[in-house]
């Protein structure tokens, strides 16, 4: 785990998307290949966005019943939320460029 | 400046043959892509890689590999190439803005997945359609699921998603599968999977995602639709060569034309899946990137001594 990520659960799921803030939530295991190439990026989005933008990773091992809740088929899957609502899906990984200009309307 | 060698892809063969261009001290720089490492990130056990008598994962293989070439120097650039010009030297190589010269280059792009092209799979894709059964098959479980396809790694995508699914169907366009007979045996000998022979999809049913198959017996001409809840696609794999055409000779499904691993361009030199149709394995992909180091060294002494 990043410094400037946090981490998701079953538990604290929704007291860490039910912010103002935007989250953007990683859904990811250790298992899969394309997850692990979202490490860095993320981080440096984390890190360049702080206090705009909080990224957190869940792992789907872990949490089955989110991924399960938000109907997740594959990952990586990113989902941003804002108050709890979910505003954009993105699914498959995306390279640093790729998810600036996803984000860009949210920070 | 100008490099010496610019290796263009990072799975087995590109970082042979960076471990092998790095210890002729030829500096080489890779620029490994953004999907690094190549399609063994995406499976699981690797039982045929020789040295590994127990197997290994494909995404720790290949973080093994990039180590050693780490080691001896290489330096990493993890992005896409987007341009090329190999019409004149040196040659020129872009990321994005970013531009790169080099008296050689290898070419080791591999290939990617291919899909089915028909309606509904793009729109479904990550929704209950994939190309990925090791990412994917997790959120499968107690599901129904059908694998496209015929070859080896059908199977081995069959077989991964009977640990989740309740039932995986093989759909197969012939009447035998084309796949080792090790592979295709442990699968026909799997208790829940099951084949239908001589039969093509021919649309993803589901509106959020996945609720079943239009499919065709090529026999009776019969088509039915059957409920499943995913959709596995592995029918074999395109060269990864867009950035090429043009510049170096390409065949008719695109592959890179090389006389062992020189290309149509001297000083561009090509292993791996990009130039490969045959035998396409981790470990003839390293050979042919190895073999593409020491020529594009030769190649490099024979430029320097005229």
């Amino acid at each position: 785990m990043g410094n400037n990520t946090v981490e998701a659960t079953d538990q604290n799921f929704s007291e860490i998307v039910g912010s103002e803030t935007p989250t953007l939530v990683d859904f990811w295991a250790e298992w899969c290949g394309p997850c692990k190439m979202m490490n860095e990026p993320l981080e440096q989005i984390a890190t360049e966005n702080s206090g705009k933008l909080t990224v957190a990773k869940l792992n789907v091992d872990d949490n089955q019943s989110t991924a399960m809740n938000y109907e997740v088929m594959s990952i990586p899957t990113l989902i941003i939320f804002q108050e709890g609502v979910e505003k954009k899906r993105l699914v498959g990984a995306r390279s640093k460029a790729q998810l600036e200009s996803e984000l860009a309307e949210f920070v | 400046m100008t490099e010496k060698v610019i290796i263009i892809g990072s799975g087995p063969a590109g970082l042979t043959a960076a471990i092998y261009a790095s210890r002729a001290d030829l500096n080489p720089l890779m620029i490994e892509g953004f999907n690094r490492g190549g399609q063994l990130m995406i499976t699981t056990d690797v039982e045929n890689y020789p040295g590994f008598p127990d197997g290994i994962m494909g995404p720790d293989l290949m973080e093994q590999f990039r180590k050693q070439a780490e080691r001896f120097g290489t330096r990493l650039i993890t992005a896409d190439v987007t341009a090329v010009d190999f019409a004149q030297r040196p040659f020129k190589v872009w990321v994005g803005q970013d531009e790169y010269e080099a008296g050689s280059v290898i070419i080791s792009t591999g290939a990617s997945a291919r899909w089915l092209g028909i309606p509904g799979e793009e729109k479904l894709r990550g929704y209950g359609v994939s190309a990925c059964a090791t990412c994917d098959g997790f959120f499968f479980r107690d599901k129904e699921i059908a694998v496209v396809g015929g070859g080896d790694s059908a199977m081995e995508e069959a077989l991964f998603l009977t640990k989740f699914a309740s039932k995986v169907t093989i759909i197969h366009r012939r009447d035998e599968f084309r796949a080792s007979k090790i592979m295709a045996q442990r699968a026909l000998d799997h208790g829940k999977i099951e084949v239908m022979w001589d039969t093509v999809v021919e649309e993803v049913l589901g509106d959020q995602s996945v609720s079943g198959l239009k499919i065709r017996n090529k026999n009776t001409e019969d088509v039915e639709d059957i409920p499943v809840d995913g959709l596995f696609v592995a029918i074999g794999h395109d060269p990864n060569t867009g950035i090429f055409q043009g510049q170096v000779e390409l065949d008719d499904e695109g592959y890179i034309i090389a006389d062992g691993t020189r290309t149509s361009v001297e000083g561009v030199f090509a292993g791996g899946d990009v130039v490969d149709k045959v035998y396409r394995q981790a470990v003839t992909a390293a050979g042919m990137g190895c073999a593409a180091a020491l020529d594009a060294e030769r190649w490099l002494e024979e430029q320097e001594a005229t």
